[in-house]
């Protein structure tokens, strides 16, 4: 096939100019993103009227679909279930006789423990929840790990707030939009979490390495981690509200370890959004880790 | 339908030939929408691989201009930072242009070349601008999904050449 010769367009001065006036006006426009690039790395607020209105504009879409996705989702779950029922009834009556014990041990623990709190007269400040909300979505193709939440700044949801569902801690909220939200995961690059190791006590962080898993490391020692250690949120820093469940270890090496978040973001239906733990300093920080 | 009102040369109207384009390429940035939770990238850049179909199709048809307002639809739709897309999605079309100057021959495999070459540019592109903004994580993620594009581009240059008929004939 011959080189395509669209571009020689003649000695015609106007369309010769026409084509000039592209090249600069395509110029002109990468200097302007590449500009706002820079607003959005200096001052990441700036944009988020723009951003919260188009959030808003295409969360219903999202949210119509979501229980159709949903259903064709949990179908190979049931049809398994089906098949399993015997083997599965044995095993589950088998393990709740083992959950009833544990129960009834946690209730004398629960007991005890505010047995204790009263006697050192600790304060607990018991959060609030702002708001409920269906998850309806998450950012398929770039490279960061956002979700959808179906509330927004009418429904008091602010940049900054901590989501949760009841298996444990998901995110933040990174801007707001009228009705609808976006959550940074805890799974993301720019998320981190100052957490506590529940067997130890010992405190840790986790930052989100943006494949579905995190990067805890603690501060305390070489062999901090086992597999299978629960973490829960410290309080630390007075965003996330302490005690929280939030990842178990998977694989440790050395003073790192990976971890499984336990909220499963693909098994996410409904959110809880709770208040920031203290009040926000003057300015809120970004959700991004760079700006910190 | 009037004498006046026919087209002697049975022309499609002239919304019909800059909509389709532009609204396939919207469409292809919208697949963001589609109501998956997922943990790490799965779909391929859709709204890219429908642009840069469209480019290497129809090279006289949008000016490099172009790019600008449909990177930042694409920005918008899939909450990327805004400017990136547009950034990225204007060089590309600039460094097209420059390929279609070279008097060299052009065939498919070429065409898919160079739609590859732009995919790893941009995606790659993406991933440094969101970590220059607000921070990413790893860059492994993000290799099976250009892999996946590459191989997906030449259905989509399919789709787009089955647009283009549609979009000329009346």
């Amino acid at each position: 096939m011959a080189p395509p010769r669209h571009r020689d367009r003649g000695f015609s001065r106007r369309i010769q100019y026409g084509l000039f006036f592209g090249y600069v006006a395509a110029t002109a426009g990468i200097v302007a993103g590449l500009a706002l690039l820079l607003i959005a790395r200096f001052n990441p607020v700036t944009f988020d009227g723009i951003r919260g209105l188009a959030l808003d504009l295409t969360t219903p879409i999202a949210s119509a679909a979501r229980p159709i996705v949903r259903g064709a989702d949990s179908l190979g779950q049931e049809i398994r279930d089906y098949l399993n029922a015997g083997a599965q009834n044995s095993a589950l009556r088998d393990q709740l006789v083992q959950a009833r014990r544990d129960l009834i041990r946690a209730r004398v623990l629960a007991a005890q423990n505010a047995q204790l709190k009263r006697i050192v007269k600790l304060v607990e400040s018991d959060p609030t929840v702002v708001a409920t909300a269906r998850i309806v979505g998450s950012d398929l193709v770039g490279s960061r790990r956002f979700a959808t939440l179906a509330a927004g700044s009418a429904d008091g949801v602010q940049r900054g707030q901590p989501v949760r569902t009841p298996d444990g801690l998901v995110g933040r909220i990174a801007e707001t939009g009228r009705h609808a939200a976006r959550i940074v995961l805890l799974t993301d690059g720019g998320s981190t979490v100052p957490l506590r190791i529940v067997r130890t006590g010992e405190p840790a962080l986790a930052d989100g390495r943006g494949d579905g898993t995190l990067e805890l490391r603690a501060t305390g020692g070489v062999h901090a981690f086992q597999r299978g250690d629960l973490l829960v949120t410290s309080g630390v820093g007075g965003v996330y509200p302490p005690d929280m469940p939030v990842a178990v270890v998977v694989t440790t090496s050395g003073e790192i370890a990976t971890g499984r978040p336990l909220a499963n973001p693909a098994k996410l239906d409904f959110a809880i959004v709770l208040p920031e733990a203290m009040a926000p300093p003057p300015v809120a920080p970004p959700a991004g880790r760079t700006h910190r | 339908m009037t004498l006046i009102d026919t087209d002697p040369l049975l022309r499609p109207s002239a919304t019909r030939l800059w909509l389709v384009p532009v609204l396939s390429t919207l469409l292809g940035s919208a697949t963001a929408l589609l109501p998956f939770v997922v943990s790490a990238p799965v779909l391929p850049p859709l709204g890219l691989l429908m642009v840069l179909a469209w480019r290497l199709l129809r090279p006289e048809m949008w000016p490099a201009w172009v790019a600008l307002p449909l990177g930042l639809a694409d920005d918008l739709l899939s909450g990327a930072q805004i400017g990136s897309a547009m950034t990225l999605w204007t060089i590309t079309f600039l460094a097209i242009d420059v390929a279609d100057h070279r008097p060299m021959w052009r065939d498919y495999w070429l065409d898919w070349g160079l739609a590859g070459i732009a995919i790893m540019f941009c995606t790659l592109g993406a991933w440094a601008l969101e970590g220059f903004a607000e921070g990413v994580g790893l860059l492994w993620p993000v290799v099976p999904q250009i892999a996946l594009a590459i191989l997906v581009f030449p259905a989509v240059a399919r789709l787009c050449a089955r647009l283009d008929r549609w979009r000329l004939t009346r």
